[in-house]
């Protein structure tokens, strides 16, 4: 009994949480390495787009709410989602034409681009908050939770309660669908093989008769979906607050690194690890242990490594680590 | 040396819009934004000699802004005599022990012969390392923070004069970059992004949580000044006798006396740190640094070592962003970590980089006070803006309100709209180098 409950204690505070969080990560880690490995330089911008992404999201959601329109039980976002991936998508392609294309024309260092995204960074940060402000949206509708902690205390008779979101729910699956869809689309189709060619070497790819600007177009599209639905994603599991999708660059930076930036696999296996450890160092196991140990050992304090402040020292943390002990990353990806 | 008469005139048009806010606002606002411009253009000169002159690519200039700001409280605050009697000796000996153990760890990987036997050895350490520094720093923090948690709750400073704090706050930024640069610098330049990037979080999250050190978001406030009070100088006879007799008014004059002096000060430092780094730029030292610069390849095959003087760079640059983030706290006479933001104090410095001229020392001076001239009036001049185009609106009309209120948030607008247009049609800057 005290081992179940233990082990139920931990998937409540620190196995759910991880993994919804984890997918988020990889979806935004994704993004950025589909950004570096096409064309070649790390996106500032991105947690930006996300917010983006989500802010447009947020605003067809209420739209459609006061319509009265509804999934029933599912968040009402759900539905918005297309719409504000198009709409962000039309936002991408358009600051890659005013924006990126001059710099790829006149081939610019890698840095430049870098630069460049900083400045688009700053325009997306005022124009979200410009539009919705800088403070908190609640835009999350529908049933709360799949599985409540009463209910799950009431069927399985144990003292501790597990709570399974709909939110979380939601965001696995998602995540799932999207990632399995991304790796087909690479895999499978003509035009995601000549992204993976571009990516793998952009001469050879130019000489077969590859068109470069119709795989940026195509990564531009990819990525402004995949931050929009991470962004979206992010908002229903927390809330949207666009300073919060600002500092979610550093951990997606971290997921995409820790895996090897450039490649797709790895963004997913970095978000979860960077999830994973961000979650573990920040608990207070008190409870968990409480119900391992004989009362005697019984820990006193918190048993919290570090206070939940410091979540990102910890995905700084293991990028140093990684970095440094193994610099393409756990996944083979590019070190140019 | 011939007069670059466009660069003096654009440093006249720097002068002649910040005077301009004095005549048209008040004389309290110019010398506001004359005394943070200055403090930017240390900044940015400071970023100058990282990017300008090496290429090295900081995000991190938030971090070393906060750092440098610690120093005021660590150098004259007065010392809280309890709190270091509850647990000062205590925390202070943890944190040696800590870097003993860190000290330690990089011995072994040093040391021992590659292997499982290594790793594992480094792991023990430094886990065990953790718990037992978790043991005897806990109880420290927890008895100095119980000390009067209202009033002071920290250790307090050293109570020395304050224009102290200022070369100490190269120091502590200085310390910090070498730590970094030691890891960071032999990556590549995304790396080196990421990895100043997440330090400079890293930074702000402690000073904002370690409220032994310097109270946290508590705030440190009434830090001591090098210049005199207002009310002192309201209060004393002849101050306010000479101001009459020149027909000032004495509660406003005391005011823009005050700011003038800390003008007189900051730009006594700007003077030094620029006259330093011109001669540093056009010493073979400054060649050597942008050979590396342009072709990292061929400077190594002549043999300069190429890390080492990224190394060296990185420090004195991060040292004089220090500095200038000691001035600020100065001038604000508080400590606040909690309004420290990286799009303010890193991204921002670095578009007065790029529009002032990257690698040019005057340029990234005029491209500071520049910056932080359109920073400040952007606000009152989009307003004024929003005012015109919104003056069709019916009034009440929920668009023109939320417009009105939204000028805020143009700030950064404009100035990633500015970024963008230096990047495209001037990417040498407004004063290039040379």
């Amino acid at each position: 009994m005290e081992l179940l409950n233990a082990i139920v204690a931990m998937s409540n505070y620190v196995l759910i949480p991880a993994i919804a969080y984890g997918s988020q990560l990889a979806l935004g880690a994704l993004g950025v390495t589909l950004v570096y490995g096409i064309l070649r330089f790390s996106n500032f911008a991105h947690g930006d787009t996300m917010a983006f992404g989500a802010m447009v999201t947020i605003l067809i959601t209420w739209w459609f709410q006061s319509m009265g329109l509804s999934l029933g039980p599912l968040p009402t976002a759900l539905l918005a989602l297309p719409f504000g991936i198009v709409i962000t998508a039309l936002m991408m392609l358009a600051t890659d034409r005013v924006v990126y294309r001059f710099y790829r024309r006149v081939k610019a260092k890698p840095i430049i681009f870098v630069m460049v995204s900083i400045g688009l960074m700053f325009i997306l940060n005022g124009v979200v908050r410009f539009i919705v402000g800088p403070g908190e949206q609640f835009f999350a509708d529908g049933e709360r939770f799949i599985i409540s902690a009463r209910d799950f205390k009431d069927w399985t008779g144990l003292e501790e309660g597990l709570a399974f979101r709909t939110s979380q729910g939601i965001t696995i699956v998602t995540a799932v669908i999207v990632v399995a869809a991304l790796f087909w689309f690479l895999n499978r189709t003509r035009t995601g093989k000549s992204m993976r060619a571009f990516s793998d070497n952009e001469d050879l790819a130019l000489l077969s008769g590859i068109n470069p600007e119709r795989v940026v177009m195509y990564t531009w599209l990819i990525v402004a979906a995949l931050a929009t639905i991470a962004g979206v994603l992010y908002g229903l599991d927390k809330t949207f607050k666009p300073f919060t999708y600002f500092q979610l660059l550093l951990p997606i930076f971290a997921s995409a690194i820790v895996g090897g930036l450039g490649n797709p696999l790895g963004a997913i296996a970095g978000g979860f690890v960077i999830a994973f450890s961000e979650v573990t160092v920040t608990y207070a196991w008190k409870k968990v242990l409480g119900y391992l140990l004989p009362e005697s050992l019984e820990p006193s304090g918190l048993v919290q490594l570090m206070s939940t402040d410091y979540k990102f020292a910890v995905s700084f943390a293991i990028l140093v680590v990684v970095l440094l002990f193994k610099p393409t990353g756990l996944f083979k990806g590019k070190s140019v | 040396m011939s007069v670059n008469w466009r660069n003096v005139s654009l440093f006249g048009l720097v002068g002649a819009l910040i005077l301009g806010s004095g005549f048209l606002q008040s004389w309290n606002v110019a010398l506001v934004l004359l005394n943070m411009g200055l403090v930017s253009a240390i900044m940015s000169l400071g970023v100058n000699m990282q990017w300008g002159y090496a290429g090295l690519f900081n995000v991190g200039i938030m971090g070393f802004v906060a750092l440098g700001g610690l120093a005021p409280v660590l150098v004259s605050m007065p010392p809280v005599g309890e709190a270091w009697a509850a647990g000062g000796v205590r925390a202070i000996g943890a944190l040696i022990f800590a870097a003993l153990v860190l000290i330690g760890a990089v011995q072994i990987w040093k040391r021992m012969a590659k292997g499982m036997a290594r790793s594992l050895a480094m792991l023990v350490l430094l886990v065990a390392g953790f718990f037992i520094f978790r043991a005897i720093f806990d109880p420290a923090v927890d008895a100095i923070e119980s000390v009067n948690p209202a009033g002071t709750g920290y250790l307090g400073g050293l109570g020395l004069p304050i224009l102290l704090a200022w070369p100490v706050g190269g120091l502590l930024a200085a310390g910090a970059a070498w730590a970094i640069g030691k890891t960071a610098l032999g990556l590549r330049s995304d790396y080196l992004a990421i990895a100043t990037l997440g330090i400079a979080e890293i930074i702000i999250a402690v000073m904002k949580n370690e409220d032994w050190l310097a109270r946290g978001v508590k705030n440190v406030v009434g830090l001591p000044r090098p210049v005199p009070y207002e009310v002192d100088l309201q209060n004393s006879a002849s101050f306010v006798a000479r101001m009459d007799a020149w027909g000032f008014d004495p509660v406003t004059s005391s005011s823009v006396v005050v700011k003038l002096g800390y003008a007189g000060l900051f730009a006594v430092v700007l003077l030094i740190l620029i006259w330093m780094s011109q001669a540093a730029l056009h010493s073979p030292w400054g060649r050597m640094m942008r050979a590396i610069r342009d072709n990292e390849v061929a400077a190594e095959a002549m043999g300069k070592d190429v890390t080492r003087r990224h190394l060296q760079v990185f420090i004195l640059g991060s040292a004089v962003v220090g500095i200038a983030g000691a001035m600020m706290t100065t001038l604000d006479g508080q400590l606040t970590p909690g309004t420290y933001q990286p799009l303010r104090f890193t991204f921002l410095v670095w578009v007065m980089v790029i529009v002032g001229g990257s690698g040019n020392n005057w340029g990234a001076v005029l491209g500071g006070f520049l910056i932080w001239f359109f920073w400040v009036q952007v606000e009152p001049i989009s307003h004024w803006l929003m005012g015109l185009v919104t003056s069709g609106m019916a009034d009440g009309s929920a668009i023109k309100a939320h417009l009105l209120e939204s000028t805020a948030h143009m700030r950064l607008l404009t100035m990633g709209v500015i970024l963008l247009l230096v990047l495209r049609f001037s990417p040498r800057g407004l004063i290039p180098e040379e």
